[in-house]
């Protein structure tokens, strides 16, 4: 007995150190609050924070056309390029609508995917649907995209799957875009209203039917505004993904371009970084403008 | 509580903006020419296409890196990029003694001082690259050798047999008469492209007076550009890299537009395709290998420069890549004895109806001094505007 | 709420309908892995099992799954630690600018790809004047994987009785040893699925990778990419995406297990 307590008692006289701190710490919130976000905090401003502002900066600069060195003297031409040239506005529009269409589709999609999962189908079967949606996620993006490629050829699959129904594939282009977008991006938009509804409890939608509501008045009143949060977390991937991207473009977008493509082609290419921030300016902004419609939602604690 | 939240985010702006002010990459300076070599580094880094330094790690049969690391000692990373603008922008991290460029691009190297001269001496493998290549705008300034050749090709006419009747001989079909193929016409994705349209124009509009499709003021540019638009509205994809090419014309998602020897190569004789380098002449690429003004392992670079060009290493790479090699020796080192043949490989009078691919400068490349040309920035631009 | 027959059996189909959406591209991968033609022509001309040989003696293709394993844990890891305790921060205490700290957890992944890719691109090289490398990577993907982890903890702790911790505080135990036994312990799962997501985020990741990875830093995703323009080899990309999205069960295998166990 005696053994035991001292091999018990042990490890507290080793962690004397880590006591004493402890009752230093424990009648103290704000230092501890301070440590535990002295990490991350500064992890995320010095490299996050302060790239971004950087790079939002150099959108005032300018580069020499020649070689290539980046001048820095202030001039807003960069910006004034970006908000009157009418190839922005339109890229702009277009990008943006992708990005739209492709969240609007994703969440019919998974909305009623997520709550058959959530609310209908059985603990196992309930397991094998998530692994079955997590799956993809691992087939890489590229292949995906690639593989889209092959199905939306006019000699591909969807035509031959369609054309008994006299419809055709769209063929590359935009819809070839939205298309593969969406498919790309469901997993991560069915995913947390997959989670935000296994929230609601199963027992508040029983008391809104016992007290006499149907199944509609049920989800609008009471599922709808619980699992508004994580509809909007989901939105968020979606729309930003497809906001940023420049490849699947490539891929399935037959001519056109997007606003990850002015971006790339300035900064990969001609090598004009000014340019590209001034261009990346526009993503950012509709970003911060669409996180600052949402936040009172409590999205951002839901992604 | 949301001004406060304001007030720590004005706050955090604020911080990273005085972190920021510090610095951005100075212009590199220039060293002088070696006049001999020293001992060998142990390392040597590369930055090319793909498929340009193959070190058997993809394909073990596929390996022409291994020799020359074996007879130099020095160890070879490569890093393969996707397009000539993205080369310029990875070469200038300083992070790669050697650069594979193409002549859209090494203009561009030599004036911002990336590269440095080279003293062809101490590349005994030089003299044998054939003397066409040699000395050309693209790899060589005021008299000054910046670059040794690699291998190279041309930007051909590419076309479904049973769609596109009668057979081509004019680059019309993607342009004046490309509404016959509305949205089954492709073109290469690059701001260079502008330059295939200037080919066209020059033996169609001569009353434009471009002398050098790479030379072009703003009025042949808007010509260039009017010309590329009308086009796009026929368009049904761009393409950089070649799978995507490949897979159009297999499946029929295109049926005719630019291509190089390597793709119609590989096309299966299902697809039914036929080339030609049309009447006008054609664009096209000879790549030069340059070393880094500020090269970490100058040595290893200069023995690479000399290795590529040897006839057995330029055999294996420009046959894996698909295009004709630098030197009319490698010719015999090829895997399959036609290659040379079907890449016209030493055949200067089509290599003649070839224009490189140039950096185009505001300073005229045809040697007007009257007018101020259009730079890449400005093709870049044009490009953008012409995809829309 | 109680569902009628016909409406679960709509669900049903319409889930139905969706996953086999979201394998028929599955199965063109699958049978390009075994397509005869080298530019992966639809329909196959004929099959063969080439590919998967290549595959499996390409040392290139190895080399990068083993990179971009490194890259994934790594980062993980970083976003495991940085994100708990942000989350452990949050949920415990409401102080001043705790929404700034909320939005600068999300807005890496919020923000497009291309923009974070530029930005940190220009900043370990510009401002830092630092060389690209593996590290690089790491830390780019760790910064945009904090918020799976973050959001993971904070919807757990969210629910967790805060009257434990203070019962652990009241019969002695220090900060350290009840974040260890009372804490950790609920928080597993979480971590579980958060850390996997992380994972996943950061082994897919192509964009920010493109313009952070150095010399010789070929993660998977890159290697795929350069295989698309490098000649006759783009079928073996299939053949890899088919090896991963069969192996992904096992990870994703336990980690269902280990909240189901939880749950329980």
């Amino acid at each position: 007995m005696a053994k035991k307590l001292g091999a018990r008692s042990r490890p507290d006289t080793g962690l004397s150190s880590a006591r004493l701190v402890s009752s230093y710490l424990f009648p103290r919130p704000k230092t501890r609050l301070a440590l535990l976000l002295a990490a991350p905090v500064t992890w995320l401003v010095l490299i996050y924070i302060v790239a971004l502002v950087a790079l939002l900066v150099t959108a005032f600069w300018s580069v020499d056309s020649f070689t290539g060195e980046i001048h820095m003297t202030w001039s807003l031409d960069n910006l004034k390029q970006v908000f009157t040239q009418a190839l922005y506005r339109t890229v702009t529009f277009r990008t943006v609508g992708i990005a739209l269409l492709v969240t609007v589709i994703d969440l019919l999609v998974a909305l009623p995917i997520a709550f058959f999962m959530a609310k209908i189908a059985k603990a196992r079967s309930q397991r094998i649907m998530v692994i079955l949606i997590l799956m993809p996620l691992w087939a890489s993006y590229l292949v995906k995209a690639y593989a889209w490629r092959s199905v939306l050829s006019h000699d591909g699959i969807l035509q031959w799957l369609l054309q008994p129904f006299g419809l055709g594939t769209p063929g590359y282009g935009l819809a070839g875009i939205v298309i593969t977008q969406a498919y790309i991006w469901l997993p991560y938009v069915i995913l947390p209203i997959f989670a935000g509804l296994e929230r609601v409890s199963n027992t508040l939608l029983e008391a809104s039917s016992d007290l006499g509501a149907k199944s509609l008045t049920t989800i609008r009143l009471v599922v709808a505004p619980l699992l508004l949060p994580a509809i909007i977390a989901a939105s968020i991937f979606s729309f930003s993904l497809t906001l940023g991207d420049y490849i699947t473009v490539n891929i399935v977008g037959g001519p056109n371009q997007m606003l990850g493509n002015l971006v790339y082609t300035n900064v990969g290419a001609a090598n004009n970084l000014p340019l590209a921030s001034a261009i990346a300016l526009v993503p950012v902004a509709i970003m911060f403008a669409y996180l600052a419609l949402v936040r009172k939602t409590g999205a951002l604690e839901n992604l | 509580m949301r001004t406060k939240a304001l007030k720590s985010a004005v706050i955090l702006v604020a911080s990273a903006l005085v972190l920021t002010a510090c610095g951005t990459a100075q212009p590199a300076a220039t060293s002088s020419m070696p006049t001999k070599l020293g001992a060998n580094e142990k390392t040597v880094s590369l930055l090319g296409w793909p498929g340009y330094a193959e070190d058997g790690s993809n394909d073990p049969a596929v390996d022409w890196v291994s020799p020359f690391e074996k007879a130099t000692g020095c160890q070879v990373t490569f890093k393969s990029y996707g397009t000539s603008d993205e080369a310029i922008s990875l070469f200038k991290t300083g992070d790669y003694d050697v650069i594979a460029a193409s002549g859209d691009a090494t203009l561009r190297l030599i004036a911002s001082g990336a590269v440095q001269e080279l003293n062809t001496k101490l590349i005994p493998s030089y003299k044998d690259v054939y003397p066409f290549l040699k000395g050309k705008a693209w790899n060589s300034a005021d008299g000054k050798v910046y670059g040794v050749p690699h291998g190279y090709g041309a930007n051909l006419l590419m076309y479904k047999k049973d769609t596109v009747k009668p057979a081509p001989t004019s680059w019309d079909v993607v342009f004046d008469k490309s509404s016959a193929y509305k949205g089954k016409v492709t073109a290469y994705d690059s701001p260079i492209y502008i330059a295939d349209a200037a080919v066209y124009l020059m033996a169609h509009n001569p009353e434009l007076g471009i002398k050098n499709p790479y030379a072009l003021d703003e009025k042949q540019l808007a010509a260039a550009v009017d010309l590329l638009k009308a086009q796009r509205a026929n368009v049904g994809e761009y393409w950089s890299d070649y799978l995507k090419e490949i897979q159009a014309f297999e499946t029929g998602d295109s049926v005719v537009g630019t291509t190089w020897q390597v793709i119609i190569n590989s096309m299966s004789a299902k697809a039914n395709v036929g080339s030609v380098l049309p009447s006008e002449g054609a664009t096209g690429w000879s790549d030069s290998w340059m070393i880094n003004s500020k090269a970490k392992s100058p040595n290893c670079a200069y023995a690479w420069l000399d290795y590529i060009d040897q006839p057995k290493a330029n055999a294996a790479a420009t046959e894996y890549f698909g295009e004709a090699p630098a030197t009319p020796a490698a010719c015999d080192f090829m895997a399959s004895k036609d290659t040379c043949a079907s890449y016209h490989a030493g055949d200067e009078a089509y290599a003649n109806k070839i224009w490189y691919w140039t950096t185009p400068i505001a300073k005229c490349l045809d040697g007007r001094t009257d007018v101020q040309c259009t730079d890449y920035a400005a093709w870049t631009s044009a490009w953008q505007e012409i995809k829309g | 709420m109680r569902i009628s027959n016909s409406a679960k059996w709509v669900l049903g189909v319409i889930t139905g309908v969706v996953l086999l959406f979201i394998y028929l591209p599955l199965l063109v991968v699958l049978a390009n892995s075994f397509n005869a033609n080298k530019n992966m022509v639809w329909p196959p001309p004929a099959l063969t099992t080439d590919w998967w040989g290549k595959a499996f003696r390409s040392l290139g293709l190895w080399e990068a799954v083993a990179t971009s394993i490194e890259v994934a844990v790594a980062s993980t890891l970083i976003a495991l630690v940085l994100g708990t305790l942000v989350a452990m921060a949050l949920s415990r205490y409401k102080f001043f600018g705790r929404q700034v700290v909320s939005l600068l957890v999300v807005l890496p992944i919020a923000l497009p790809g291309i923009v974070t890719g530029i930005a940190l691109n220009n900043a370990f090289r510009t401002i830092l004047g630092l060389q690209l490398t593996m590290g690089t990577v790491i830390v780019a993907h760790a910064t945009f994987c904090v918020v799976t982890v973050y959001n993971n903890v904070m919807a757990r702790l969210s629910r967790m009785n805060p009257n434990l911790q203070d019962a652990s505080a009241d019969l002695g135990a220090g900060l350290w040893t009840t974040f260890r036994l009372v804490t950790f312990p609920q928080l597993r799962s979480a971590l579980f699925a958060g850390g996997l997501l992380a994972f996943g985020l950061s082994f897919d990741e192509i964009i920010v990778t493109t313009f952070t990875a150095g010399n010789g830093v070929v993660t998977l995703p890159i290697w795929i990419y350069n295989n698309m323009f490098r000649p006759g080899q783009a079928p073996v990309v299939n053949v890899v995406a088919v090896v991963l999205v069969l192996s992904s069960m096992i990870p994703i295998y336990f980690a269902q297990r280990v909240s189901a166990v939880q749950d329980a």
